[in-house]
């Protein structure tokens, strides 16, 4: 078998997973888990294996990717093509993709419950509440009971896999587009899982609708690039003469003075604003943790969001396209630095604030998506690429550990009966002597988020972000981006000092206790990758690691581009901005929250006063959405086109023509009908009458008739006889 | 007597319209069905006299009436065999055979 079938099967195995489960199997649990792992265990030992492959042959894949095209669909007098396509930056990005994929699939078993009795109130749609057990001794406990819908959750991350497996091997943007578009799907079902709750509802339809946003602008990008180049393919786009003849046609309309490849660039940037939540799209991230905790937090935090900053990394070259090396970059560029490294700012901000431990995460995902917009918008392409994956790694990491914690604490929360929101920072405290696994995990997850300088992935990628934007004087960015590094650091430590260390602060924190093996191997592993992951990416000039740990990673990625970027030159001040920040945001974390006792007031709420009530509530952000689109939305539904225009004009019109028929109908009934009627009345009356009159004559007596034949017969003749001789 | 000795045709004519008003009368006023029967059988029996003297008295040359008159001969013969078997049948069902009182076909 050829590599380039096997990039093409890749995708298919959770695709086939997923009708299986829907189709046949969705009656058995055990079946089901077993078909969507195995199906994830098939694409992930496809995409090693391309991987494998793809490191073989180093740097040298960025000209002779693997490709292989099919065409697809007429278009016109020419045909849309599909195709596969793999260069360094889809091979890094598949064995992300492949790893956490795994991961969550296998972790799902042990977070639904697997294994455990059916609850006792449990309906589907609702979160399990949990089973009345009797031990050997008598005694009844109340354990985690196994999610109703267990099967339907593998059915819909298998069709989640299988769009983000083909967004990243696509070679164009059409199926780029369509896995997009499948993963938006599957992210609104899955944060609707549980649908019963309305809460989980309201979230689903705001997340499918501001990403639809996104989407509709990008579409037009897309529609927009195809008028342009006749082409979506990868290949075909970024040819030098393409590029130049792009980037010199003024746009549509001659918008703000850009030129054709900046209207696209911006138009799918807002693609990836709507789908990677950055500002001012983002609020439907922090509700999709109305989903099942870990997966669907972890699909908006790892893989799914990561897809638009892929995207971007993925169109970089159309995006920098007219700009020259020196001066200004270009718009869009421009764009995506300011609203990157605003987000990053704004979200780190938020989190500072969140008391639900998802919420926090959600937040600095925003945050850290925003570090990899600003990174490729100052042109840092291998650094935007390389945050993108290490963040996966130790983001999944730290939102699975989440869920472990979550899922720990409704054990505890079961257990003692007493009902407290087992999401709560707050109420948690002293976890990581019950849950030592999940602690040192997330404490390593956190350690990577924070970017603990020299072991953790996070510290490599955010330094070489911030090295970048030093190097080429994007001071503004840099700082910024500094900044955020440090609110970073100082929240991320906020939530572990809140979470693990410390007494436990409810009941239910006192008896949490560790999760199953299914939910902790994916965090082990997740683990290795938060540290390791970085190690491939240390920069060569770097003083001594650079020199043991060769940087392979800008070497192969970089050379995606026609053109490597080059590196900046070594500077110290970015190195050791970045290592003040996070050490000192760490610290800083741990001073403030190291004696917090329960019932106490955040101490961070007494430091900000105000400002922390405006945190809170995410600066009113989603109270100002609701005034100004979503009451307007609200209003010219139900005001102005139900009741105005439907029923007032449309009905209005409609009502005003049957009118004039109906007058008409019983005028007719009043008058012409009566005669009518009289008549049939009276012919079907008198036939009646006549006929009772004389049916006497029919009196069955044969030898009657035979003389009234007789009779008659006689008397016709004479009538003729007598008229014949007259 | 008419020309060539022969009976005139009017006195066949004649002795067919009694025969024919006999059976009618028989038809009739009978109350037995099988003496309807015998009614009806009078009648064909006279249309055939007026068959075969209308025959021998105005075209002896050609067979036709003669043909005729057996064609009725067959006809009648049938009837009478279906006249009969529905009379037995109809004796069977009812234990009569009195016409007036085979009255079911009145409204």
């Amino acid at each position: 078998m050829t590599i380039e079938s096997i990039i093409w099967l890749i995708p298919l195995p959770p695709l086939l997973a997923f009708f299986l489960i829907v189709l046949f199997t969705h009656r058995s649990k055990a079946l089901s888990h077993a078909i969507a792992i195995g199906a994830a265990l098939l694409s992930w030992f496809g995409s090693m294996y391309v991987f494998l492959e793809a490191m073989r042959i180093g740097g040298e894949l960025g000209e002779h990717p693997f490709e292989s095209v099919i065409p697809w669909l007429p278009a016109g007098d020419s045909w849309l093509e599909i195709g596969v396509r793999v260069d360094p930056l889809t091979a890094v990005t598949l064995f992300f993709v492949a790893w956490t994929v795994l991961m969550i699939f296998v972790y799902s078993v042990g977070y639904h419950n697997f294994g455990q009795p059916r609850g006792d109130h449990d309906r589907k749609g609702l979160p399990p509440h949990g089973a009345t057990v009797r031990d050997d001794h008598g005694h009844k406990h109340v354990v985690p009971s196994v999610e109703p819908m267990y099967s339907r959750f593998f059915a819909f991350i298998g069709l989640f896999a299988f769009g983000m497996y083909t967004l990243v091997v696509s070679d164009n943007l059409l199926t780029l587009f369509v896995g997009w578009e499948i993963m938006g799907l599957c992210s609104y079902l899955l944060i609707g899982f549980w649908y019963g709750k309305i809460s989980a509802r309201a979230a689903m339809i705001k997340a499918f609708i501001t990403t639809r946003i996104g989407d509709m602008f990008m579409l037009l990008g897309i529609a927009y690039l195809y008028t342009m180049v006749g082409s979506l393919r990868y290949a075909d786009i970024f040819t030098s003469e393409t590029l130049a003849m792009l980037a010199s046609t003024p746009a549509v309309g001659g918008l703000f003075g850009l030129s054709a490849a900046g209207m696209i660039g911006i138009l799918l940037f807002i693609g990836t604003v709507g789908k990677s939540a950055q500002f001012p799209l983002h609020t439907w991230l922090p509700d999709a943790m109305e989903g099942p905790t870990p997966v669907s937090a972890m699909i908006h935090a790892a893989t799914m969001v990561s897809a638009g900053v892929y995207m971007v990394i993925r169109m970089f070259p159309l995006l920098t396209a007219g700009y020259d090396g020196h001066g200004p970059l270009t718009p869009t560029l421009m764009v995506m630095a300011f609203i990157g490294s605003f987000t990053a700012l704004f979200a780190a901000t938020i989190a500072l604030a969140q008391n639900d431990i998802k919420r926090v995460l959600a937040y600095s995902t925003i945050s850290q998506l925003g570090f990899m917009i600003a990174a490729l918008g100052i042109g840092a392409y291998v650094a935007a690429a390389f945050h993108l994956i290490t963040h996966a790694f130790f983001k999944a990491l730290l939102f699975l550990g989440s869920g472990s914690v979550i899922h720990g604490m409704e054990h505890g929360v079961l257990h003692t009966g007493k009902h407290v929101d087992p999401q709560n920072m707050f109420n948690m405290g002293g976890l990581a002597k019950k849950m030592p696994i999940t602690a040192t995990t997330f404490i390593i997850g956190g350690a990577a988020l924070a970017g603990v300088p020299f072991v953790t992935a996070g510290f490599w990628s955010k330094d070489e972000i911030l090295a970048d934007a030093f190097g080429h004087q994007h001071f503004a960015v840099f700082l910024v981006l500094a900044v955020s590094a440090l609110m970073t650091a100082f929240y991320t430590m906020r939530q572990i000092v809140l979470t693990f260390f410390g007494k436990p602060r409810t009941e239910a924190a006192s008896h949490a206790h560790e999760t199953s093996w299914t939910m902790t191997l994916p965090l082990m592993v997740l683990a290795f990758f938060a540290i390791t992951a970085g190690w491939a990416g240390i920069p060569d000039y770097f003083p001594l690691l650079g020199t043991w740990f060769p940087g392979f990673f800008s070497h192969f990625v970089g050379h995606t581009l026609p053109e490597p970027p080059g590196h900046v030159e070594f500077s110290f001040l970015p190195l050791l901005t970045s290592i003040i920040v996070s050490l000192g945001g760490l610290a800083l974390g741990y001073v403030v929250y190291r004696n917090y006792q329960a019932g106490q007031e955040d101490p961070l709420k007494a430091a900000l006063r105000g400002f922390h009530t405006v945190l809170q509530n995410k600066y009113y952000l989603d109270e100002i959405y609701d005034f100004l689109f979503v009451r307007p939305a609200y209003w010219l539904s139900e005001t102005f086109t139900f009741r105005w225009m439907d029923r007032g004009v449309i009905d209005g019109i409609l009502h005003g023509v049957s009118w004039v028929p109906s007058r008409i109908g019983s005028f007719l009934r009043m008058y012409p009908d009566r005669f009518i009627n009289w008549t049939g009345d009276a012919t079907s009356e008198g036939v009646k009458l006549f006929g009772r009159r004389f049916r006497v004559i029919q009196s069955g007596n044969l030898q009657q008739y035979m003389l009234a034949a007789l009779v008659l017969t006689f008397g016709t003749l004479f009538v003729y006889l007598y008229s014949l001789l007259r | 007597m008419g020309e060539n000795g022969m009976i005139p045709l009017s006195w066949y004519l004649i002795l067919a319209a009694a025969l024919f008003s006999i059976g009618l009368f028989g038809v009739l006023s009978r109350k037995n069905a099988v003496a309807i029967l015998m009614g009806i059988e009078l009648m064909l029996n006279a249309v055939n006299v007026n068959l075969v003297a209308f025959w021998r008295y105005r075209s002896p040359e050609i067979i036709s009436g003669q043909a005729f008159a057996v064609i009725v001969l067959a006809v009648a013969a049938a009837e009478v065999a279906v006249g009969l078997a529905l009379i037995i049948s109809v004796y069977r069902r009812r234990s009569t055979v009195a016409a007036d009182e085979l009255n079911l076909l009145k409204w």
